[in-house]
């Protein structure tokens, strides 16, 4: 349905090849594109106008000659326009110099304050902190039971009792202070803006509190009315920032946006997943590209980062290289790429694979990792760094300590082997293609193509460096583990 | 009481755009780009505002049309034929019939079911309620409380029980004290988790395998929802075979437009709308009244 900005282009490229630089009426066109693709995202009509004009303005005249085409240089003005509105303000949390720090959450119904509540706690308390949640939802039936199971979960605890919200909120603030809480987080029942009396409580509830911090929670999925709804809480509470949640579904987002130009307030957060992990701070070129349809590839990048720890990354890779590979480092491979999150959302981010991702949740079986996991874990140190020695009598004790069947380890084996062999070539290949890595990693805010990635083959399933994944293709051409299909493997042809 | 004055009152963006073109008088340019502006705002979407808009251009020229009201009298034609014409009653005939809602989270599926089993159960019918949402905590205990309210009879499993089962169970629940009605719960999901839509349709397949008839899928959709509604409504029905839309928080300053793009792309109708928090607050949806209501000016005072 929605098709990126680059693609849209397609047709006024061929019309404007030749011309040394872009004219009015030329300029008109792409903007009549950037408009479609705007209004299709949830931009407010009015944002909408606003950003149309500026970018007009800086389009026009534009010269042709360069790197990039006219249509690379007008999305490069465009996803400049956005980050502009969103980055202009950054939100930056702040502590209380006399605590506890408080924390006040407001949005309408369903937009999902309760999960989010439990979020952040779950991200203030990676801050090193002591978080403590409020249930001042006394609205909606078991609101406060589901913020205490969530509080259990993640181990912080709730306060709340039957009075009413703005008691509550009260005597949850002095509970925190009595157990020595340093960050205090309220959720509060949804509500409609245009809802007096309820828009008058949740005043009361602030005025209780005096928040540090006041945060309107807005779903991602929100179309226009998003800005109404902000003006409204805007006037009524002076909120500090934004949550944008359901990022994870392929809304746009572009509500966020118009709210963030209109009330002049920045995105703190966003919630991308139903497990409380799925929450981080926001980051605004990446919503930007998000809303040309451009994918989220820097978070993609920021997620291996901080899970594969650089040295670690870097001995490894070079191991892979020289072809001394061991199943110890597959293994450390496996579990950085799972604590980075389930491969579906990862893909997610990868510009263009949104749409195909929903084949892969189903290609990749994450029991399938687990399995792998435990076949190596059942092996001697001896095994893992040369699995050759691996003979009838060690497999059977193997496949016995991992609960597996002798056929799996001859498949890992071989294919392990398979991939050792593959890296060595590439590493052959010379110090090249690490360079074309480190390129992709330094191109903040520029990054600009006219073509997408190409679509995964459905058949064959997803490649990821390192982990050849193809469901067909096991054969000792397939140069990778495969950790799709059918487990355990018909009958291998064995040794 | 029309549904109008149910409607929210906050209605200046959109009312500021079509006064605008009231107050003009005559039809120009402007004319034009005022109702796409306002029919934008109201969410309807830009290539469903530009067909409507095309279908009254025509008809203007061809009619001879030449003022304001007659425009806009058009325009209102142009969407209720858009929207007229469905069948909106909910089906019964299975014994017992199930109900099922469906939709991304937090659009109000669960109250939804509580005011309709309210609703259903004043209307002399048994019901069941089956609490097929095993994934957001508390779920369970927030149907139970409308289950009460209702005086509906309620099965439900475990937290992280398999949905399908719970639905299973109440189906066959149903069945054996001869309930008339299952209203089945799901967990909000959206819809790009590929397993997820699997784990719906497997739902759906398994509420109709024993004693029981799924009559209706319901999509749940908010009114503040954007375009993004659309694709919703288009990937729901491919996994779970909707039937209809349930439009919730009408009462707020959303317009819900959107649903107007997903009867006319994939033929759904809209069964019902959510008008307010009370048990009373769900009702048939009207199609006029929600044109008159989208076209409502409120003067500004």
């Amino acid at each position: 349905m929605f098709e990126g900005l680059s693609s849209r282009f397609e047709g006024i490229l061929r019309k404007v090849r030749g011309k040394g630089r872009l004219g009015p009426e030329d300029v008109e066109e792409f903007v009549a594109e950037v408009r479609v693709a705007l209004l299709e995202a949830d931009v407010h009509l009015d944002v909408v106008q606003t950003l149309l004009d500026r970018i007009r303005d800086r389009a026009v005249g534009v010269e042709v000659a360069g790197a990039l085409n006219p249509g690379q240089i007008v999305v490069k003005i465009v996803l400049e326009e956005l980050t502009a509105v969103l980055g202009g303000e950054t939100f930056r949390p702040a502590y209380a110099s006399k605590p506890p720090t408080v924390v006040l959450l407001a949005g309408l119904q369903g937009s999902g304050k309760t999960t989010t509540a439990a979020k952040l706690a779950r991200w203030y308390k990676g801050q090193g902190r002591n978080p403590m949640l409020i249930g001042a939802d006394l609205e909606r039936p078991a609101a406060v039971a589901q913020l205490r199971t969530l509080g259990d979960r993640i181990s912080v605890p709730v306060f709340s009792d039957s009075t009413d919200p703005v008691a509550v909120a009260r005597a949850g603030l002095a509970e925190a202070v009595r157990l020595g809480r340093d960050v205090v987080i309220c959720d509060t029942a949804g509500r409609l803006a245009i809802d007096e009396d309820l828009m008058a409580e949740v005043a009361e509830i602030s005025a209780a509190l005096q928040p540090h911090h006041t945060f309107l929670v807005v779903d991602a999925m929100t179309g226009q009315d998003a800005v109404t709804m902000a003006e409204a809480f805007h006037s009524r509470l002076g909120l500090d920032a934004l949550i944008i949640t359901k990022l994870d579904g392929d809304a746009r987002g572009g509500a966020a946006l118009s709210i963030t130009e209109v009330v002049g307030r920045p995105i703190a957060f966003a919630s991308t997943g139903e497990t409380v992990e799925d929450f981080e701070l926001f980051h605004p070129d990446r919503l930007a590209g998000r809303i040309l349809g451009m994918g989220d590839v820097e978070t993609l990048i920021e997620k291996a980062e901080e899970t594969f720890a650089a040295e670690e990354a870097e001995a490894a890779a070079a191991r892979m290289l020289a072809g001394t590979f061991t199943l110890d480092d597959f293994l450390e491979q496996l579990r950085a790429l799972r604590k980075m999150g389930s491969i579906s959302s990862i893909m997610e981010m990868v510009p263009g694979m949104a749409s195909q991702v929903r084949d892969l949740d189903e290609a990749v079986d994450e029991r399938r990792i687990d399995r792998i996991e435990g076949i190596i874990n059942s092996m001697t140190p001896a095994e893992r760094l040369d699995p050759d020695v691996i003979d009838g009598s060690r497999r059977a004790r193997i496949a016995a300590g991992s609960g597996t069947q002798v056929g799996e380890i001859n498949q890992l084996v071989k294919q392990f082997r398979e991939m050792r062999k593959m890296m060595k070539q590439m590493g052959g290949r010379g110090p090249g293609r690490r360079k074309a890595g480190r390129a992709k990693k330094k191109g903040r805010g520029g990054r600009v193509t006219a073509a997408g990635p190409a679509p995964i083959d459905k058949k064959k399933g997803l490649s990821l460096p390192g982990l050849g994944m193809s469901p067909d293709d096991q054969g000792p051409s397939s140069g990778g583990l495969d950790l799709t299909g059918n487990w355990p493997p018909g009958p291998t042809s064995g040794r | 009481m029309g549904l109008r004055s149910r409607l929210g009152r906050a209605r200046d963006a959109w009312s500021t755009h079509l006064a605008a073109v009231r107050v003009a008088g005559v039809v120009d340019d402007r004319t034009w780009e005022g109702l796409t502006n306002a029919l934008l705002l109201a969410d309807i979407g830009l290539p469903t505002t530009e067909a409507l808009l095309d279908g009254v251009r025509q008809r203007v020229g061809a009619e001879g049309v030449d003022d304001i009201e007659g425009v806009l009298g058009l325009l209102k034609e142009e969407i209720l034929d858009r929207l007229g014409g469905a069948d909106r009653s909910l089906a019964v005939g299975g014994q017992p019939s199930v109900w099922l809602f469906v939709g991304v989270n937090g659009v109000g599926k669960t109250t939804t079911i509580g005011k309709l089993g309210w609703r259903e159960a004043s209307a002399g019918r048994s019901v069941v309620f089956a609490a097929g949402d095993t994934f957001r905590a508390a779920a369970a205990d927030q149907l139970q409380v409308w289950a009460d309210r209702a005086g509906a009879t309620m099965v439900r499993g475990a937290e992280g029980a398999d949905p399908s089962s719970v639905v299973f169970d109440a189906v066959e629940h149903a069945a054996a004290r001869g309930a008339d009605l299952v209203l089945a719960d799901t967990a909000g999901r959206v819809h790009t988790r590929g397993n997820l839509m699997d784990e719906l349709a497997k739902v759906r397949r398994v509420a109709d395998k024993g004693a029981g008839t799924v009559t209706e899928t319901l999509l749940v959709i908010d009114s503040t929802t954007g375009q993004n509604g659309l694709i919703q409504a288009r990937e729901f029905a491919a996994a779970a075979d909707v039937t209809g839309i349930v439009l919730t928080k009408l009462d707020g300053s959303a317009r819900g437009g959107i649903v107007v793009a997903v009867q006319e792309d994939l033929g759904i109708p809209v069964k019902l709308i959510g008008v307010g928090e009370g048990t009373d607050d769900l009702v048939e949806f009207d199609p006029a009244d929600f044109v008159d209501a989208l076209f409502s000016v409120d003067v500004p005072a």
